[in-house]
């Protein structure tokens, strides 16, 4: 591969921490767009994860859209793959899919289906949807790389809810096992699943001590502090031996303060033109960027 | 059909398997073998010992290690994965998403399928899982008969490019196949010719079919046997000329009745070439403790009742 500079920068690189905010807004304005021009898609997970989502490609990842292909790129998954429309905003953004045809969400003969599938986007690493597997297919990708003495890293972002598939638990055990410290899960604790918050459903605390019990190198962060976040992720770069696991606190709906905290707005939901100029309005789009959004 | 002088001196499946996967190690650079816990039982204790940095432990979590298979891949390695059949299909959504949503090249090596698993009884004994891999959109379903036909499958399988579910076997299996034999994925072949019926038959139930071919043979009946180790894709040409040649068809499989071979072949006959079929196989019911010869029996997919259902057919052909 060519060897491309990690993005980073210090993380007190406040113009960078501009940068990542303004790449953030854009991907949860385009997710709702997208939502909108669907009729349908899960918009809270999507919001919650943007400013992991914008510090994972705008700072972290060795990933450019000319290396898709490159086989020492770093790889991300989306394991929690229904935030689909976060993750198509921040390919958008960062230049791995085109803006517009981005919004075609959920549409036949759109590559951009209601969960990431690899053979329409190479980008998105692989497909998604069923919780738990992109977990497991993020460790494989890891462990082939160490087999392969290739230096690359894996990332991949689960839904606190995801946590109660076992397999999440089978793969938590492997990356531990076979110490893999090219590897970190973060996860979008939003404390909120689809029917109601994680705790009314299946508790899953004490989380930090059952992955520290696992044996990863767990961080818990602020998941919409672009400061915090670079350095959890930083940090997780120079773990050795272990894997690295980052609990992202975040808020389900961030951003747009009629979904805030609110297990509905989970999705699979209808947008109006009225929320979704509303919401649009909220994160602080323009008048003309709204526009922009809403008629493609 | 347990001829001992047959079976003497002859591997398992699971065995033959092993053995042929290591001894494709060096040829095949990127394979690595994913394991859990039963390296022993699948064959593939063999690789182990030849090539152990290429064998990947997992633990007793066949979830996880179905779906890093398709990481695995997605970093340009052959990964097999290896457990027993019941295994595989409580890991198969991993199996459908993670290898063939996601086209991989990622092979499934399945050991104990079918009541030829024996005394480990009828939780262990999977009768379903051709149906149910066979249903999964891009993979490929293979059975091979005899442990010549196993190791020549093992290397088509990793020169395959794309998803592989592949059954081996617990029990010893008689030799059937000398060097000369053949094996392409999607090709059956007649490895017994006969103008009144022919028996389509995959894995252990080939050797019986044999059996049941010599039975046939006394009471003046001309049994032809088709070896169909692949059932998916079928070779449905192949059946339309037995149709065509012989005008009734016996299936036989050590699975459920129900969307296996038997399945398979009615599929291909019906849009071709229909004649009256008769199917042996499991009948949708679950296996139980015993040998396998004993539960062949048991079960009625012995090489008597292979003969029985070739004679029914044949009737229901003149009537």
């Amino acid at each position: 591969m060519t060897q491309h500079p990690k993005k980073f920068v210090p993380a007190n690189d406040v113009s960078l921490e501009e940068k990542l905010r303004e790449a953030a807004r854009f991907v949860r304005c385009h997710s709702i767009a997208s939502i909108f021009h669907a009729g349908s898609g899960h918009p809270g997970g999507a919001l919650s994860s943007a400013d992991l989502l914008a510090c994972l490609y705008g700072a972290e990842l060795n990933l450019w859209p000319g290396t898709v292909t490159d086989p020492a790129r770093d790889r991300f998954v989306l394991s929690k793959g229904h935030a689909a429309p976060a993750l198509y905003a921040a390919g958008a953004y960062f230049g791995f899919c085109d803006p517009k045809a981005s919004l075609a969400l959920r549409k036949l003969n759109s590559p951009f289906q209601g969960h990431p599938h690899v053979l329409d986007l190479p980008w998105v690493e692989t497909s998604t949807g069923s919780l738990g597997q992109g977990m497991s297919v993020a460790l494989g990708m890891a462990l082939g790389m160490k087999l392969q003495e290739i230096p690359a890293r894996v990332y991949t972002l689960l839904g606190d809810g995801e946590l109660q598939e076992g397999e999440v638990w089978e793969a938590a055990m492997a990356a531990a096992h076979h110490k893999l410290d090219n590897f970190c899960a973060l996860i979008d604790y939003n404390k909120l699943q689809s029917d109601n918050a994680n705790a009314a459903i299946m508790g899953l605390e004490p989380l930090a001590d059952k992955w520290r019990a696992f044996g990863w190198n767990v961080a818990e962060i602020d998941g919409h502090d672009m400061s915090q976040i670079l350095g959890a992720l930083r940090k997780a770069g120079t773990t050795r031996e272990r894997p690295s696991l980052i609990i992202a606190h975040t808020i389900k709906g961030k951003g747009v303060p009629y979904m805030e905290n609110i297990p509905a707005w989970h999705g699979s939901v209808k947008l109006t033109e009225a929320q979704t100029r509303e919401a649009l309005t909220a994160l602080g789009a323009s008048e003309q960027e709204i526009e922009g959004f809403l008629h493609v | 059909m347990s001829n001992p002088a047959l079976v003497a001196n002859s591997d398992s499946l699971r065995e033959a398997f092993g053995k042929a996967l290591s001894a494709l190690g060096d040829e095949f650079p990127k394979l690595v073998v994913l394991d859990a816990d039963i390296a022993g039982g699948t064959g593939v204790h063999h690789f182990r010992k030849s090539h152990p940095k290429r064998m990947l432990q997992f633990g007793i979590a066949e979830q996880n290690m179905m779906a890093a298979a398709g990481g695995l891949a997605a970093t340009g390695l052959i990964p097999v994965v290896t457990t027993f059949a019941v295994f595989c299909l409580r890991a198969i959504e991993q199996a459908r998403l993670s290898l063939c949503y996601a086209r991989r090249n990622a092979k499934i090596v399945a050991s104990h399928p079918g009541l030829d698993v024996g005394p480990d009884g009828g939780s262990a004994q999977a009768l379903e899982d051709l149906a149910a891999f066979r249903a999964i959109p891009g993979m490929t379903v293979i059975s091979p008969a005899d442990p010549t036909e196993m190791a020549m499958a093992t290397r088509a399988m990793l020169e395959y490019q794309g998803p592989v579910y592949m059954r081996t076997g617990r029990s010893p299996a008689p030799r059937l196949f000398g060097d000369d034999h053949k094996f392409e994925i999607g090709r059956g072949q007649i490895i017994r010719d006969g103008d009144d019926v022919t028996i389509v038959a995959c894995g252990v139930e080939v050797a019986r079919a044999l059996a049941a071919a010599e039975m046939l043979a006394r009471d003046g009946i001309s049994a032809r046997v088709v070896n169909m180790a692949t059932i998916k894709p079928i070779d449905a040409a192949l059946l339309s000329i037995c149709s065509l040649e012989t005008g009734a068809i016996v299936t036989a499989e050590d699975h459920n009745i129900h969307g296996g071979l038997g399945g398979a072949v009615a599929e291909a006959l019906g849009q071709t070439r229909p004649c009256p079929m008769e199917f042996v196989g499991v009948r949708d019911t679950f296996g139980a403790s015993g040998e396998p010869d004993e539960l062949a029996h048991h079960f009625s997919i012995s090489a008597p009742f292979l003969a029985d259902a070739a004679r029914r057919v044949i009737a229901r052909k003149k009537s």
